[in-house]
């Protein structure tokens, strides 16, 4: 029956020994314990979280990345076309100048060849007028030197006016 | 190869057992008294002013108690001076059988000790028996019983672990635990997580945390001790009523402290039912408040009683046929009760904490329609 039944003393000892338990856990065990656990936790959870942004900010930095190193090689070559162009452009521009100037120099050429033809051919043509009169002035002159010879001209003359 | 050796190991278990029963005639022989089960169970389960090391029963070693006493002013002495003071045999109303009680000597004169009990001596210097109890007067008895040695060492356990706990957060901070740490961090962690959150308001609960952490450790701690045979454990002090009724007490004052005004409108004035019906909820409610931490309070007391009785019971086997040989049986399952006591040590410190957490968390839960 006493199995059952409390002790006084044993529940004085037990109040006494359970508060002071209590108080010294709580104060001096379960405070810090509690305190360092939850410390712990927010910081794996910041930590945890911290890396899920790293992560989605490295994407996002590799897409920018990307990006750019797309328009990069896009401008690269564009400004590579472009120059091309130009070359090209310059190339035609030169040769389309060098021809023309050529074909200036030819023409010029050609005009003062003309011209110099005309003067020479004028020059000659003096020339070859005043040797024949000269010619001729000897011819006649040998020619008229006697009246025989002038009358037998005179007379071929009239024969070939007869003869027409 | 592994078969023989087995076998081999098989073979050497079954002599040994054969040797003990030949001894059996031998070690029991000189035994005179009847060996008493249900004596030597109780002796074992109930508080003690002594600490009884080994030996026989009388004149073995024991470690004796402090008495201390208020009758008339405060008297302390050692208990040694009833254990070893003058034993008194008184006839009992069954046939043949006696009383035993120890009269005090020296400093503990006046005082006589019967089944662990204090009680005055009369005018003539007796107890006065009514059939099996004394009816004398019995002085206050703040003794430090077996059980309040226990409760100091267990309470002194639980500090030093905690403390070296707590002192490794302190000089470490919020790291990841180790050593003692790393095994303990977990199960206060269970009971903040498991038992306080889960069972108080989630804005609430911290509050109680710390008095969950007490009581769970306090009895787990307790159980853990009672289960060893020899000095450090051995006594009964969770299967103790008046500890279980504290604990049960503790329960309940945070309870009723801790009862909001929906709490107490359930029990006083149930919303929901018809007004004839609370008249008639309201007398079981009041009661439902204290069977709550009764049945607390008797599930402790019953299940760690019963598990040091079961292993008494176990290893009597061997006195009650007086032959070792049957220690063949009754240690192996003894030792399959006491494996089983560990488990139930854990959980009947985790269901006192989960059930006391239950009850807090009712009476601070808020209204909800």
């Amino acid at each position: 029956m006493d199995l059952i039944l409390p002790d006084l003393g044993l529940l004085f000892w037990t109040g006494i020994v359970f508060c002071c338990l209590l108080f010294l856990l709580a104060k001096f065990a379960w405070k810090p314990i509690l305190n360092a656990v939850n410390a712990r936790e927010q910081k794996i959870s910041e930590a945890l979280e911290l890396a899920v942004k790293t992560q989605a900010e490295m994407k996002a930095l590799k897409a920018e990345n990307d990006q750019i190193l797309k328009e990069a090689r896009a401008e690269r070559d564009s400004i590579l076309k472009e120059a091309k162009d130009a070359a090209n452009h310059m190339i035609e521009d030169a040769k389309t100048k060098s021809k023309v100037e050529a074909q200036k120099i030819v023409d010029a050429a050609r005009l003062n060849i003309n011209s110099e033809k005309a003067a020479a051919i004028a020059e000659i043509k003096t020339h070859v007028a005043t040797l024949a009169i000269e010619i001729a002035e000897k011819v006649v002159r040998g020619e008229l030197a006697s009246d025989e010879k002038q009358k037998a001209l005179a007379e071929k003359l009239a024969g070939d006016i007869q003869m027409n | 190869m592994q078969h023989l050796s087995k076998l081999s190991f098989f073979m050497r278990k079954v002599a040994v057992l054969l040797a003990f029963m030949g001894m059996s005639g031998f070690s029991f022989a000189n035994e005179e008294k009847e060996f008493n089960v249900s004596e030597m169970i109780m002796h074992h389960i109930k508080d003690a002013h002594e600490w009884h090391l080994f030996g026989s029963e009388h004149g073995g070693t024991s470690i004796y108690l402090p008495i201390i006493l208020m009758d008339q002013g405060l008297k302390t002495f050692s208990s040694k001076h009833f254990y070893h003071g003058e034993t008194v045999e008184v006839p009992s109303k069954d046939q043949g059988a006696s009383l035993h009680y120890m009269k005090g000597v020296g400093p503990a004169a006046g005082y006589a000790l019967y089944h662990e009990e204090i009680y005055k001596l009369n005018a003539s210097g007796e107890l006065h028996f009514d059939g099996e109890h004394p009816h004398n007067a019995q002085p206050m008895d703040f003794s430090i019983t077996k059980n309040v040695m226990s409760l100091l060492m267990g309470a002194f356990l639980i500090l030093i672990v905690m403390f070296s706990v707590a002192k490794f957060y302190r000089k470490n901070g919020a790291v990841a635990p180790k050593g003692i740490a790393k095994f303990l961090e977990p199960i206060i962690v269970m009971v903040r997580d498991d038992i306080a959150k889960a069972n108080i308001d989630e804005h609430k609960y911290e509050k109680y945390v710390p008095y969950l952490l007490t009581i769970f450790f306090f009895i787990w701690f307790n159980n853990m001790l009672g289960l060893i045979p020899f000095l450090p454990g051995g006594a009964n002090l969770t299967g103790n009523i008046t500890v279980t009724l504290f604990l049960a007490v503790c329960t309940l004052l945070v309870t009723l402290f801790s009862g909001n005004k929906n709490y107490w409108g359930h029990i006083f004035w149930m919303p929901g039912v018809p007004v004839p019906m609370k008249f008639f909820m309201m007398p079981i409610e009041i009661i439902g408040i204290f069977t709550k931490p009764f049945a607390l309070m008797i599930r402790l007391f019953a299940n760690i009683t019963a598990g040091h009785i079961i292993v008494l019971a176990l290893i009597s086997i061997i006195f009650v046929n007086k032959n070792p040989g049957w220690a063949g049986l009754s240690v192996p399952m003894a030792l399959f009760i006491s494996i089983l006591e560990v488990l139930v040590a854990f959980l009947q410190g985790f269901l006192f904490a989960m059930l006391s957490a239950l009850f807090i968390g009712a009476a601070v839960e808020e209204a909800h329609h």
